[in-house]
């Protein structure tokens, strides 16, 4: 195993506490009784009217969830433990502390355990505190199910959770910011391929078996098996193979404005992530569909896996408005 | 009513040898949960039980509701994940049938363990054949109550039974596509693969059984 870590036993709690001690400006863990250590609150919390914006899912996916933390961005992250959902007191602390009387929204990706764990939680939130909890799934992974409604969330939740953010900043209401992160969800796709496993620190290994110089097409954020393992091919390849489905689906069409993303699923470098999107932007260009903005970098990992996804968001003047609204968290700022 | 039976000493010796279990199979659910999942199981299951074996102690004078809900409580708040809400619901509502009671008779310990069993089927909304922990339960508890009331089985033969029909359940996962949780996106691919909740769901009636007077 190549991961700096102590006791496996040990990794979210000393990730948490390392993570409040850095960006102490920005964030605090709520530890006292239900929050269970598991909540990372935003020091803007509460200053401001608003509906309440809670993230939350497995840990292992840094900078996702806790990095977006911040003003002008989300009031709360609740983390679980590695690959695996938060459990219910911490979804319901959450609620709790950034509620201002005007309701929250829960927004994560689409898992069975996130569901289970999050629901109880808002069911808490509604009976004891009579605060009203919204949801709204993440379902972007386009070649995770032919419905949209049972596919699962990945990175593109980023710009779920930007928009969301920024509509409950500029002072949207419950309904409104339920809206634009239906609305932003609905309006972007994402299809990853990985080349290795992440590694479990529970096991000392990787999660699963992947040759050498093998690559696997479609492959979700927790290692889910994509469409097709075959030979790492060359980077523009590979591009054009996750790029067809993705503009398939929506679908993507000559004249679209789009945000593009392209994220790191952990260890693949910067350099081959602009190759990548260079090519992205060829293929973008060849259809004509306008690059608005793009990301690129490590938004939403796997731990060390090997890999990355790419993200379209088809846009137009609200959805611009709301992710370009400035924010400041310390993944992601936005001036 | 039966004259077996089942003592809060009993089912805190179940705990304990729970508590055992899943540090002896944790890599074993961590391997099946990597083949479709994503490897959480055996980890969130220990971090679960140990969580359970740390306050055990402290419940040891509690009635046996009141020591099962305690025990489902850490597990809901520790595992997280699918597994959190669905074992955290079984132990929590597994004492509800018989609560400030210091020990069962048989007919109501089959009630304890439809309670169980039932928060599972509800939260998980899964159904046999769905390749979840209810491919192992539901089978094994239908069971239990047949070779018990019907077949006028001894409780320890009746439970014996059970165990090998969730046994043959948590089996029956292995040649399906799964209707539920993370191997649902799988497709054909879980096909070949058990399902892991079925097959901690199996181990943990073996421990009611073995337990057993």
């Amino acid at each position: 195993m190549k991961r700096f870590i102590n006791d496996p036993y040990d990794v979210v709690e000393e990730m948490l506490e390392g993570y409040v001690l850095a960006h102490k400006d920005y964030v605090e863990l709520l530890t006292e009784g239900e929050a269970q250590g598991r909540v990372v609150l935003s020091k803007a919390a509460k200053k401001k009217d608003k509906v309440g914006v809670i993230i939350g899912g497995g840990s292992g996916h840094e900078p996702l969830f806790l990095g977006y933390v911040g003003p002008g961005f989300v009031d709360a992250a609740v983390i679980g433990n590695i690959n695996t959902s938060p459990s219910p007191d911490p979804c319901y602390a959450a609620a709790k502390a950034v509620d201002t009387g005007k309701g929250c929204v829960y927004l994560y990706g689409n898992y069975a355990g996130d569901v289970m764990n999050f629901d109880m939680g808002a069911e808490k939130a509604d009976e004891e505190d009579g605060i009203r909890v919204e949801t709204v799934l993440t379902t972007d992974d386009v070649i995770s199910s032919e419905n949209i409604e049972d596919r699962r969330g990945i990175a593109g939740m980023f710009f779920v959770f930007k928009a969301t953010s920024a509509k409950a900043d500029m002072g949207g209401d419950l309904d409104e910011v339920v809206a634009a992160a239906q609305k932003c969800n609905g309006a972007m796709r994402t299809m990853g391929v990985a080349m290795s496993s992440p590694t479990l620190p529970s096991k000392g290994g990787p999660i699963f078996e992947m040759e050498e110089g093998d690559m696997e097409i479609g492959m979700g954020l927790h290692g889910e098996p994509g469409v097709r393992r075959g030979k790492i091919e060359p980077a523009d390849k590979v591009v054009d193979q996750i790029m067809e489905p993705i503009l398939a689906d929506l679908p993507y069409v000559e004249g679209d404005e789009v945000y593009v993303m392209v994220n790191s699923l952990g260890a693949t470098p910067l350099q081959d992530l602009h190759i990548c999107f260079r090519r992205v932007a060829q293929i973008l260009e060849a259809k004509g569909i306008t690059i608005y903005k793009s990301i690129v970098g490590c938004m939403a990992s796997s731990m060390d896996m090997a890999g990355m996804s790419i993200t379209l968001v088809k846009l137009d003047d609200e959805l611009k408005e709301l992710l370009d609204y400035p924010c400041d968290a310390p993944y992601f700022t936005q001036l | 009513m039966s004259d077996y039976i089942l003592t809060k000493d009993y089912f805190i010796a179940v705990i304990e040898d729970l508590v055992v279990l899943v540090e002896e199979k944790k890599d074993y659910f961590i391997e099946l949960d990597s083949a479709i999942g994503d490897g959480d199981h055996g980890m969130n299951l220990s971090i679960g039980f140990r969580e359970v074996n740390k306050n055990l102690e402290t419940w040891k004078s509690e009635d046996i509701n009141t020591i099962f809900k305690n025990a489902g409580t850490a597990l809901l708040d520790k595992v997280g994940g699918a597994a959190g809400p669905l074992y955290g619901g079984f132990f929590m509502k597994f004492g509800l049938p018989v609560k400030g009671k210091e020990e069962v008779d048989f007919d109501e310990f089959i009630l304890m363990m439809e309670s169980g069993v039932a928060i599972i089927e509800k939260r998980g909304k899964a159904v046999v054949g769905d390749k979840t922990m209810v491919d192992t339960l539901r089978p094994a508890l239908d069971a239990l109550k047949a070779a018990y009331t019907e077949e006028g089985l001894a409780p320890k033969e009746a439970m014996k039974k059970a165990v090998e029909v969730g046994e043959a359940g948590s089996d029956s996962t292995i040649p399906i596509i799964a209707k539920k949780g993370r191997a649902m996106r799988l497709g054909e691919r879980a096909i070949g693969h058990r399902d892991p909740g079925s097959a901690s769901s199996a181990a943990i009636l073996e421990v009611f059984y073995k337990q057993m007077p």
